[in-house]
């Protein structure tokens, strides 16, 4: 019974701690330095392993799914299935992977760090309220900064996966036929799917791993506990949300 | 003229400051009671603190010193009991308006993103309390003088070591012009020379700056240096208030054990 408590209880605490994000938001201009600031951060830690991974992953789409297309006789559509794939569900699970480890922990880790110290009580007493301080900027980093990690995610898996189909001889699909393909089987409202996953996913990270890092209490070695929470949470929530908002977006057409 | 007096001319001449000069203040607390849990840490605890005094609370470790602080600054609510700031119960959201409140914590609680100078005016730039860039250089260098740290405007926290950011924090604590200046166990984790080195910056204050200061310490010896009273707190309660001549000359044995030197030593340095 405790633990259905505990949960509800922080569930209760999470929302609320969204509620007051977004209800602080009106102070984003006034904020915009801390944002910009945040979404440097997210980009220097993110940008070259993003490239990295999805030009990767690109290419093993292209070559898990190459062979089979041919041995149809249809490997002219491998730009369409590889670029689907990236847009609707690699792309956005993946980047928001990648910012929950690499980002999120880190706000885990420096909230975590500012509860242990007293800076968060420094704040308090000085009448700065630590949510508009600090989790807005960080809220709001992740909500745009997210979104547009998978569109830069999204085009260099497309070009992995046109890497390895012109240059693999079981498949030998040509630049301009993947691309031609692509262009045909993907529409901006299959972009659009993507990005709407990635701005719920960036929501989910910013808000899980400063509710985690704020609730910290001890030493360095709760900092330490609260980050691996705080990524395993926000792993799980990224997977579990990314079922029910393909299921929303099939419901209304969209998908 | 005193830095008060400085700091708030600097802020009123800011045309577009929304500065208030306000007035040291003076704090009753009755009856308090707080609990963590099956801890009983504040036990029916009557304090009353006048204002512009400097008011050191001596305690054993775990006496419940810093959570006194924590309810007079607001971070803790009590279980039972008030606090009065001049006659408004401490939680009233006026009293905020009013007056302004600092704390110097144990850890400094200085921020790490931040360089000395950004930490010192974090309250005047997030409150817009002031908008011209050399006001701000001005209140920055005064504060940093009353605590010695001439020159470190741009040093970051981590550069610093533990006694320089227990200053920094003050400079802070004196640069939001405050009404109430609470300091917890300034000199814990400081070797003599350092902790000396803090006394005489609260002092400092002292000569300066009109403000109700209360500090909380286990350190006797820094007790007597600033303290204007001294206020003896064990198991939650308060069981003696006076001045530092009239805590010496206390006859409660609570008292003299805690204000008796504890090492004492004969000329060759050995312990007797």
């Amino acid at each position: 019974m405790n633990s259905i408590t505990a949960f509800f209880h922080t569930t209760g605490e999470i929302l609320q701690l969204l509620m007051e994000s977004i209800f602080w938001c009106k102070a984003a201009l006034s904020n915009r330095d801390k944002i910009f600031r945040q979404m440097l951060e997210i980009g220097n830690q993110t940008l070259p392993v993003a490239a990295l991974i999805s030009l990767f992953i690109g290419g093993v789409l292209a070559l898990q799914s190459g062979p089979t297309l041919a041995q149809f006789g249809i490997e002219e559509n491998i730009g369409g299935i590889v670029g689907l794939s990236f847009v609707k569900e690699l792309g956005p699970v993946m980047a928001s992977v990648l910012v929950a480890g690499r980002v999120g922990s880190a706000m885990a880790a420096e909230l975590g760090s500012m509860s242990v110290y007293q800076e968060i009580d420094a704040l308090k007493t000085m009448d700065i309220n630590p949510i508009r301080f600090l989790v807005m900027p960080r809220f709001i980093a992740c909500f745009i900064a997210l979104p547009l990690l998978v569109i830069y995610m999204d085009v260099i898996g497309w070009f992995g996966g046109a890497i390895v189909s012109s240059v693999n001889s079981d498949i030998h699909v040509p630049f301009s036929v993947y691309y031609r393909n692509l262009s045909e089987l993907v529409d901006f409202s299959d972009v659009l799917n993507g990005l709407v996953k990635a701005t719920v996913f960036g929501i989910i990270i910013s808000t899980v791993c400063c509710y985690v890092g704020l609730k910290t209490k001890g030493g360095p070695r709760e900092i330490g506990t609260s980050v691996t929470k705080a990524v395993v949470l926000s792993f799980i929530l990224i997977l579990v949300f990314d079922y029910f908002i393909t299921r929303l977006l099939i419901l209304l057409n969209l998908d | 003229m005193n830095i008060r007096t400085e700091i708030s001319d600097i802020i009123r001449s800011d045309a577009e400051s929304n500065y208030r000069l306000n007035a040291p203040v003076g704090i009753k607390i009755t009856k308090l009671n707080k609990s963590f849990g099956s801890n009983h840490v504040l036990r029916d605890l009557n304090l009353e603190v006048k204002p512009s005094e400097t008011l050191v609370v001596i305690g054993k470790t775990g006496s419940g010193k810093s959570v006194l602080l924590r309810h007079i600054i607001g971070l803790e609510g009590p279980d039972s009991g008030e606090i009065l700031i001049n006659g408004m119960d401490v939680n009233d959201p006026e009293v905020r308006k009013k007056h302004r409140f600092a704390m110097v914590f144990q850890s400094s609680a200085l921020f790490n993103s931040l360089t000395v100078a950004e930490n010192i005016t974090l309250y005047l730039r997030e409150h817009k309390v002031i908008k011209d860039e050399n006001a701000v250089r001005e209140i920055v260098s005064n504060t940093l003088n009353i605590v010695g740290l001439e020159g470190k405007e741009n040093i970051m926290p981590s550069e610093l070591s533990g006694g320089m950011k227990k200053r920094v924090a003050i400079a802070r604590a004196l640069a939001m012009n405050p009404d109430l200046i609470l300091v917890d166990e300034p000199t814990s984790e400081l070797d003599p020379m350092m902790a000396r080195t803090i006394g005489d910056a609260i002092l400092n204050l002292r000569k300066h700056v009109e403000v109700t200061q209360i500090v909380v310490t286990h350190d006797i010896d820094l007790a007597y240096y600033i303290a204007d009273r001294i206020a003896v707190l064990d198991e939650g309660q308060i069981i003696e208030v006076g001045t530092p001549q009239e805590i010496d000359r206390s006859a409660n044995p609570l008292v003299r054990k805690f204000i008796t030197t504890q090492f004492e030593r004969e000329e060759g340095g050995r312990r007797l």
